[in-house]
């Protein structure tokens, strides 16, 4: 079999296709989010976000609404507990973010266990993009390209908010505001991606490319565009390999990713392990 | 000459933090043009007084009014400024030293901060006065101490803000750059800018300063350097015992 029809033979089924659009936008919007979270600590949020979204996913289909409407409002209201608690105890951040989700994500597995639906838990907690539609990737365009634009719309005000947020205060920027912005959108990736990645998986989106970026750069403009180019790498090369090696999307994706994380840590140009250590030996 | 406010005023200033007090009563102006040193030793009150300025502490009682206005409005205006301490900034962070510098200009710029030819003018001017221009490219983290610290004072210039607030500039900086900061923080201050620096080098104030500040919780002492810095004063402050005035 010669390598075009290899690389093309996926693509005759329109469900793969359709699984390639849908995690490929959901990776590179993933990605490009991640550049911030990395840099503002903010890392295991979409972890948070990403479980507590369950209940709400449980709950829109006892309701009858689309199922991204639940988890967009468990997501957003995790958020709001977490900051709650945060500002009424001395809690620490990570104590508080963890109360929250895990007892979101409790309630959501009870309630999946109660209702009676077609609620399938290992498609909500896995991913199941092959088995997406048109309908799916409707809504990973629509929730991806609004995070998208509005992020690079205001990436200045998030970079430098991120950065030094006592001088972004200090001309007269509203920090929290910014900062319910970009939590808000964080929710709206989360929940736009669950459907290419799952629940457990998706906080890999978010993190491994922003990180694999900052080890590669000094440029903030420049680690937006590497961590966009390795979701795009990682989602292709998911999609190849659960199709000839029968494996999970998700899985593959996020391997992909800690693959290139890998390899980014031991050759980084300048700061890579093993380039740092020949060029200790070729010194001595 | 018409009586122009104060640029900084503070009046029976209280911060506390539960039961803790951590000012109690502070009262001082700042006339416009004045470099004046705020000295006093840790947990004295100076991170909280700053922070209090900057809006960032609620005060329990008393007031802050900058060139006369609330702080919100001094800062929407774009009046004020603040060089952070070191151990506050992430020198990992992947920006270089200009967008460093270029971040004193988003208050003039749309809210997708496109720098214009002024916002430019502007950048490359500050980074000429704190001799960075060469270094510009760089990012902040490859800095010594000394230059990182001129990056930040360049935003400060490069926003033009009328009162500045410096947190500690000379700790962990080199002499040269000591003395450039210096240099540059004297012709703020004759250009009719108002500079307030945090500070526990009580040698270099009388040679700086226009004034000074003795802060402990309350304030001590106010007024030029030589009648703040006496003896007596000092034992108030620093608890009589001079060997701590070296690591204060």
């Amino acid at each position: 079999m010669n390598i075009v029809s290899w690389l093309a033979e996926p693509f005759g089924y329109g469900f793969m296709t359709n699984a390639l659009a849908i995690t490929l936008a959901a990776a590179v919007v993933c990605s490009v989010l991640s550049c911030w979270l990395v840099l503002m600590g903010w890392s295991l949020m979409g972890d948070a976000i990403s479980h507590a979204v369950l209940p709400g996913v449980a709950l829109s289909y006892l309701v009858g609404v689309p199922f991204a409407l639940g988890a967009l409002v468990f997501g957003l209201g995790a958020v709001y507990l977490i900051g709650g608690l945060r500002s009424s105890t001395k809690l620490k951040g990570d104590t508080a973010t963890g109360v929250v989700f895990t007892a979101l994500f409790a309630l959501g597995l009870a309630l999946v266990s109660k209702i009676p639906s077609q609620v399938d838990l290992g498609h909500i907690l896995f991913g199941n993009v092959l088995g997406a539609g048109p309908q799916e990737l409707a809504v990973v365009l629509g929730l991806g390209g609004l995070t998208l634009a509005t992020v690079l719309y205001l990436r200045k005000d998030l970079t430098l908010l991120a950065f030094d947020p006592v001088h972004a205060h200090a001309i007269g920027l509203n920090a929290r505001t910014l900062n319910a912005v970009l939590l808000g959108l964080l929710a709206l990736t989360v929940v736009a991606s669950l459907q290419a990645i799952g629940i457990i998986l998706v906080v890999a989106l978010l993190i491994t490319p922003g990180a694999t970026a900052f080890l590669l750069t000094r440029r903030f403009g420049r680690m937006l565009v590497i961590a966009a180019a390795l979701g795009t790498v990682s989602a292709v090369a998911g999609i190849y390999a659960s199709y000839y090696l029968d494996l999970s999307t998700g899985a593959s994706v996020v391997l992909a990713q800690a693959l290139l994380f890998l390899a980014a840590y031991l050759f980084a140009p300048r700061n890579g392990v093993l380039v740092a250590g020949l060029r200790r030996r070729a010194a001595a | 000459m018409s009586a122009s406010p104060p640029a900084l005023a503070v009046g029976g200033l209280c911060v506390s933090y539960g039961t803790n007090t951590a000012l109690d009563g502070v009262d001082f102006d700042l006339a416009q043009g004045e470099l004046c040193g705020l000295i006093g030793v840790n947990g004295s009150g100076k991170s909280t007084l700053f922070k209090t300025v900057m809006g960032l502490e609620k005060p329990t009682r008393g007031t802050v009014l900058i060139f006369g206005m609330a702080p919100a409005e001094a800062r929407r205006s774009g009046r004020i400024t603040y060089v952070p301490q070191s151990e506050d900034v992430d020198w990992t962070f992947p920006v270089s030293v200009h967008d460093v510098v270029m971040m004193g200009r988003y208050g003039y710029m749309g809210r997708s901060r496109r720098p214009s030819s002024a916002d430019r003018a502007a950048v490359a001017e500050a980074l000429e006065r704190v001799d960075l221009t060469g270094l510009a490219g760089r990012p902040i983290g490859e800095l010594s101490g000394g230059q990182r610290k001129r990056a930040f004072v360049a935003r400060g210039i490069a926003q033009n803000a009328d009162l500045l607030l410096l947190d500690e500039p000379f700790a962990g900086v080199d002499i040269a750059s000591e003395r450039l900061i210096s240099a540059q923080l004297t012709a703020l201050a004759a250009a009719g800018r108002t500079v307030l620096i945090s500070t526990h080098d009580l040698a270099g104030v009388p040679r700086l300063c226009t004034s000074a500040v003795l802060l402990h919780r309350r304030v001590l002492a106010a007024g030029p350097p030589a009648q703040v810095l006496t003896d007596a004063n000092l034992a108030l402050a620093f608890g009589g015992d001079p060997e701590r005035r070296e690591i204060a």
